[in-house]
C-alpha cells in the first residue's frame, strides 16, 4: 500500500478532520480508568490538550509510571506478532531514558489522543506503525522525561539545568542524590506538557535501545499460554454464542425447520436469526456450536436490493479466471511513459505472456471472535480483534445508534492478522455479538468456528495480467506493457471511486524502478462476485510475482542473465544496485544453475525484487524438485527499510513474510465451486507446514533513506524468485500460482 | 466425571464426547490451550496425556478420565517444560504467539521421551502449524535443546 488510499474513503496526506469525529481524549482516558482501575485523572489530559495541540503530546494519555518504576505505555498500534509493542517501548524508552524491559505495553483505546501517524491516521496496517510515528513517539518519550526532570527539580530543590537522567532515574550529580521515576511520576504527570519545540531528541549515535535486538516484551507470556487474545476473555454473566452462516453471502434465513428440537438441546439458552446467519446462545461454546450446526435452515436467495455483495450460485474461481482473461477493456492507465505502442511496433523482438494468480484466505490461527456487553447505563463495551479501533467504534456507533462516547472498545492481542482485522462489512463477528447481547440481555462472547470463518473471510484479489514487451537489437527491454483485469481490495470494499485507479490493484506492477524507457501499466476494472480484503503486502503479493517473473522471460528471450539484466536496468539507481548485490553476496555470489548440490540434488536459483511500503527487498531462492513438487532450500533476502528499530524483530518479520510468501507460491489457494469455498478448514486449505519452510538468510541494509515498513515488504519478491528458479531448473515457465497446480518431473 | 489436570483433581460436568479442549477452556477456564481448527489439523490445542502429546480438540473427555493431563499452564512445573520455555524465550520464537502453547507442549513431549532427538525426530514431532512462520526459530530452539544447551 505505497499508495494514496489505504482505507476506503481516507486519503493519505490529507489530515482527517478530527473535531468532526468527536474522539475526545477524555473518553479515551475514561476507558483507561475503567479498564485498569487506576486513578489517572482526566484533568491531566485535558490540561495537556490545552498546552499542546500537536499529535502525540498528551503524555498522560499514553504513559503511566508506577511506584516501582515500571512504565505502562498505551500503544496506538495493535500487537499481532509483528513486534510493534516492543518497538514502541524501545522508541519511547530511548527518549524517556527508561529500559524497554521495564515497559508494559497495551493497546490504547480509540480516541484523538492516539492519532499519531504522520498521515493523520491511526491504524495498524500498511507496515506503517513505526515508520509513520517514529518522530512523534520519540518526542512523546522526551516530553515525559522533561516532565519528570521538572518534577525532580522541584522535589530536590535544585535548578533544572543541574539534573540529568539515567535509566529510570532523575539524577543530581553535584549532590549525589537521585529519584526514581516511580517516585516522581505522580507530580510529573500533573505538570504541564512542555512546548514540543523546546525538546531536544537524543543523538542517534547515543542510542542504547533503538537499533538493537531488544528482546520482545511478550516472549515469555506467549511461550507459557499467559497471553490473552479476544477468544480467551471471560466476563461475569457471559454467555457463549456460535453461528451458522448462509452458504453464500447475501442469502437470508427463510425458516428454521427444527428450531424446537435445537432449542431443547443440552445447554442451549436461545436460538436466534441474524442477517445471513442463525445463532445459538448457550452456557458453553461447545453446546452453542453443536446446536447451531444442527439447525436445518431454509436459506433464501439474496434479494435484488441486498446490501452485501451477493455470491452467485454458479460462481467458480477457475471459470472466473477465464472470464477475466477474456476482458478486452476499456483499460485505464496508471503509468504511461514514452511511446509503448511505437516501441512495440518497431521492436526487433516482441514478447507476450499472460499471467494469473489465485484467491487466498488469511487463515490466521486465532478464529475471529467478539465479546459484547451492554452496561446498565446503556453504554456498550466491546472486545474485538481490530487493526483500526476508531473505525470500528464509528461502525459500531452507526450500527447501534449509540454515540461513540457510549462505546468502550478494547483491542486485545491479535492471534495473527495479515490484513484480516480491518473493517469488512460482512466478515467481522462483532455486529452479531452485539445483536445477541442486546437480545439476551447478557454479555455474549461469539466465536466463529474455523468453518464459519472460512465461509466469510474476505479474499486476496485475483488478476489476469497481459504483458507485452519490446527488446532492442541487444536483447534489452525498451518497452513493457501490463494490462491487468482485476478489482483491487480498496475498490471492492469502498466501491469504485469514479475514474480513479485503486492503487492497491496495481501496486507492484506500477512503481517499479527499472529503467525501461517506454512503459504502460493499466487496469481493466472488473467488479467480481467475491468479497475482497487486504492480505499481507496487498497488491504487491500478486503484482510483483507477475512483473518479476515476466522480467526473467525478457532476460531469457534477450539472451541475458536475469541478475545481470536487473543490475543493468538499475544502473542509475545506487540504492537498489547495492541491495541487489547484497542479496547476491549473501547467497555466496550469484549462481543461476542448474547445478548439482552436495546431496546430489539438481538445483537452480532465481532472483527477484520488490519495493513495497517504503522499503526495498531483493531475494535469491534456491530450489529443487522432490517427488514432483518444488522444494525451496534457501531464501536469501536483503532488505533496505532505510533505518530500523530492532534487527531481531526485522529478521523475524522477514522469516514470517517468507513463510507466507512460500505458502502462496507452493500450495495455498482458495477455490470456489458453485458459489461455495471448497475448503472450510485447514484440511482442504493447506497453509505452509514446517516441512516446506526454507532456510532463511537475512541481510538488513540500512541506507539511511526515509524509514520504510517491515511487516509486508519482505513478502512480494519471494514468489517470483522461486518461480524464476523453478523455470530455470525445469525449463517450464511459471505464469501462475500456486505451483502445486503444475506437474514437475 | 473427574479429571486430573496439572496434578489436581477437577469435577467436571460435561457429556462424554465433549472435546477435552472445551472442557479445559470453558468449564475450567484455562485458556492457554488454544482453539485453531477443531479438526486436529493445526495443533494449537496440543496437551499432554500421560506424557504423550494429543490434540485436545478431537479428544473426547471421557477417554482421558483417570489419566494425567498436562496443559501449558503447568508446563514450567516440569523440568523439561521449563527448559523448553526458556529456550523459546531465548530464541524469541513467538510472533503472534497463538500457536506457541501447542508448539511448546509438542516440544516438551518430544524431549521427555527423547532427550537428544535427531533432526529427523524433531521434524517428525514438530508438525504444528504456525501462520506467522516461526518454523526456523522453533528449529533453532529445538536444536539448542537437543544439544543440551542450557539457556540463560
Amino acid at each position: 500500500m505505497n499508495t494514496n488510499e489505504i482505507i476506503p474513503g481516507v486519503t493519505l496526506g490529507e489530515p482527517i478532520n478530527l473535531s468532526r469525529r468527536r474522539f475526545l481524549a477524555s473518553t479515551a482516558v475514561g476507558a483507561l480508568v475503567i479498564g485498569f482501575g487506576l486513578p489517572l485523572g482526566t484533568s491531566r489530559v485535558q490540561a495537556a490538550t490545552g498546552a499542546a495541540a500537536e499529535r502525540g503530546t498528551q503524555v498522560p494519555a499514553f504513559l503511566e509510571i508506577r511506584p516501582d518504576g515500571s512504565v505502562r505505555l498505551l500503544s496506538p498500534f495493535m500487537e499481532g506478532g509483528q513486534g510493534t509493542h516492543t518497538a514502541m517501548a524501545q522508541i519511547v524508552g530511548e527518549e524517556l531514558d527508561a529500559d524497554p524491559a521495564t515497559f508494559i505495553v497495551e493497546a490504547a483505546p480509540p480516541g484523538e489522543a492516539y492519532v499519531v501517524m504522520e498521515n493523520g491516521l491511526r491504524i495498524t496496517g500498511g507496515s506503517m506503525s513505526v515508520r509513520m510515528s517514529y518522530p512523534t513517539m520519540r518526542r512523546l518519550g522526551a516530553l515525559a522525561r522533561a516532565m519528570l526532570m521538572q518534577a525532580g527539580a522541584e522535589q530536590l530543590r535544585v535548578p533544572l539545568s543541574e539534573l540529568t537522567t539515567q535509566p529510570g532515574r532523575v539524577v543530581h550529580a553535584a549532590s549525589g542524590r537521585s529519584l526514581g521515576y516511580g517516585e516522581l511520576a505522580g507530580a510529573a504527570l500533573d505538570m504541564p506538557v512542555p512546548d514540543p519545540a523546546s525538546i531536544t531528541l537524543r543523538d542517534p549515535s547515543q542510542f542504547r535501545w533503538i537499533g538493537k535486538p531488544v528482546k520482545r516484551l511478550d516472549a515469555y507470556d506467549k511461550s507459557t499460554g499467559k497471553a490473552q487474545y479476544t477468544i480467551d476473555l471471560k466476563i461475569d454473566g457471559m454467555l457463549h454464542a456460535a453461528v451458522q452462516h448462509a452458504p453464500r453471502l447475501g442469502m437470508t434465513v427463510g425458516s428454521l425447520r427444527n428450531q424446537a428440537q435445537v432449542q431443547a438441546m443440552k445447554g442451549v439458552h436461545s436460538v436466534h436469526t441474524l442477517p445471513g446467519a442463525v445463532a445459538v446462545v448457550a452456557e458453553r461454546w461447545w453446546h452453542a456450536k453443536r446446536a447451531v450446526e444442527a439447525i436445518q435452515v431454509e436459506w433464501l436467495e439474496a434479494a435484488a436490493d441486498s446490501t452485501v455483495r451477493a455470491m452467485p450460485a454458479d460462481f467458480s474461481s477457475d471459470k472466473y479466471r477465464d472470464f477475466l482473461a477474456a476482458q478486452q477493456g476499456p483499460a485505464r492507465d496508471d503509468e504511461n511513459e514514452g511511446d509503448v505502442a511505437g516501441a512495440l511496433a518497431s521492436a526487433k523482438t516482441r514478447v507476450e505472456a499472460t499471467y494469473h494468480n489465485q484467491y487466498l484466505n488469511h487463515a490466521q490461527l486465532e478464529p475471529p471472535s467478539a465479546l459484547a456487553r451492554f452496561n446498565p447505563d446503556g453504554t456498550l463495551e466491546v472486545w474485538l480483534p481490530n487493526q483500526a479501533p476508531d473505525m470500528f467504534r464509528a461502525d459500531i456507533a452507526k450500527r447501534t445508534g449509540l454515540s461513540t462516547e457510549q462505546i468502550t472498545l478494547h483491542s486485545p492481542l491479535l492471534g495473527g492478522f495479515f490484513g484480516r482485522h480491518f473493517l469488512y462489512d460482512s466478515a467481522n463477528p462483532y455486529p452479531q455479538a452485539i445483536a445477541l447481547a442486546k437480545a439476551v440481555g447478557r454479555p455474549i462472547k461469539l466465536i466463529w468456528s474455523r468453518e464459519e470463518e472460512f465461509v466469510r473471510d474476505v479474499l486476496r484479489p485475483v488478476a489476469v495480467v497481459k504483458f507485452r514487451a519490446a527488446l532492442d537489437d541487444k536483447g534489452l527491454p525498451v518497452a513493457i506493457e501490463a494490462v491487468s483485469a482485476t478489482e483491487g481490495p480498496t475498490e471492492a470494499i469502498a466501491g469504485k471511486q469514479g475514474d480513479a485507479i485503486d492503487p492497491t490493484a496495481l501496486e507492484g506492477l506500477s512503481g517499479k524502478s527499472y529503467a525501461i524507457p517506454n512503459k504502460r501499466i493499466a487496469q481493466i476494472y472488473v467488479k467480481g462476485p467475491a468479497m475482497l480484503g487486504y492480505w499481507r503486502s496487498v497488491g504487491n503479493s500478486l503484482n510483483d510475482f507477475f512483473y518479476e517473473a515476466f522480467l526473467d522471460e525478457l532476460a531469457d528471450k534477450g539472451g541475458h542473465d536475469p541478475y545481470e539484466l536487473r543490475l543493468h536496468l538499475l544502473r542509475d539507481n545506487p540504492r537498489l544496485t547495492t541491495l541487489l548485490q547484497a542479496a547476491a553476496e549473501l547467497s555466496g555470489g550469484w549462481k543461476r544453475g542448474p547445478y548439482t548440490a552436495e546431496d546430489g540434488t539438481r538445483r537452480a536459483r532465481g532472483v527477484a525484487m520488490a519495493s513495497p511500503f517504503g522499503s526495498h527487498a531483493a531475494v535469491v531462492a534456491e530450489v529443487s524438485i522432490e517427488n514432483g513438487q518444488v522444494k525451496v532450500h534457501h531464501i536469501w533476502e536483503a532488505i533496505d527499510p532505510g533505518s530500523i528499530v530492532n534487527p531481531a524483530i526485522v529478521e523475524a518479520q522477514v522469516n514470517g513474510a517468507v513463510a507466507l510468501g512460500l505458502s502462496q507460491t507452493l500450495l495455498e489457494e482458495a477455490v470456489y465451486v458453485d458459489g461455495k469455498p471448497r475448503a472450510r478448514n485447514y484440511d482442504l486449505y493447506p497453509v505452509l507446514p514446517p516441512s516446506r519452510m526454507a532456510q532463511v538468510h537475512v541481510k538488513i541494509v540500512e541506507s539511511g533513506e526515509k524509514m520504510g515498513g517491515i511487516g509486508e515488504p519482505p513478502l512480494p519478491a519471494v514468489a517470483p524468485a522461486v518461480a524464476n528458479a523453478v523455470a530455470q531448473l525445469t525449463g517450464q515457465r511459471i505464469r501462475s500460482l500456486p505451483l502445486n497446480r503444475y506437474t514437475f518431473s | 466425571m473427574e479429571l486430573r489436570i496439572n496434578q489436581k483433581a477437577y469435577q467436571v460436568d460435561a457429556e462424554a464426547d465433549t472435546p477435552l479442549l472445551w472442557v479445559i477452556r470453558d468449564n475450567l477456564g484455562m485458556t492457554g490451550t488454544k482453539y485453531g481448527c477443531g479438526l486436529a489439523q493445526c495443533g494449537a490445542c496440543s496437551v499432554l496425556v500421560d506424557g504423550n502429546v494429543v490434540r485436545a480438540c478431537v479428544t473426547p473427555v471421557a477417554g482421558v478420565v483417570g489419566r494425567e493431563i498436562t496443559t501449558i499452564e503447568a508446563v514450567e512445573a516440569d523440568d523439561v517444560g521449563k527448559r523448553v520455555v526458556a529456550a523459546w524465550v531465548e530464541h524469541q520464537v513467538a510472533q503472534c504467539g497463538y500457536c506457541q502453547s501447542g508448539q511448546v507442549m509438542a516440544a516438551t513431549a518430544l524431549l521427555k521421551h527423547t532427550p537428544a532427538p535427531t533432526k529427523a525426530q524433531i521434524d517428525a514431532a514438530m508438525v504444528n502449524l504456525c501462520r506467522c512462520g516461526t518454523y526456523n526459530a522453533i528449529h533453532a530452539a529445538m536444536d539448542a535443546l537437543a544439544a543440551g544447551k542450557e539457556t540463560a
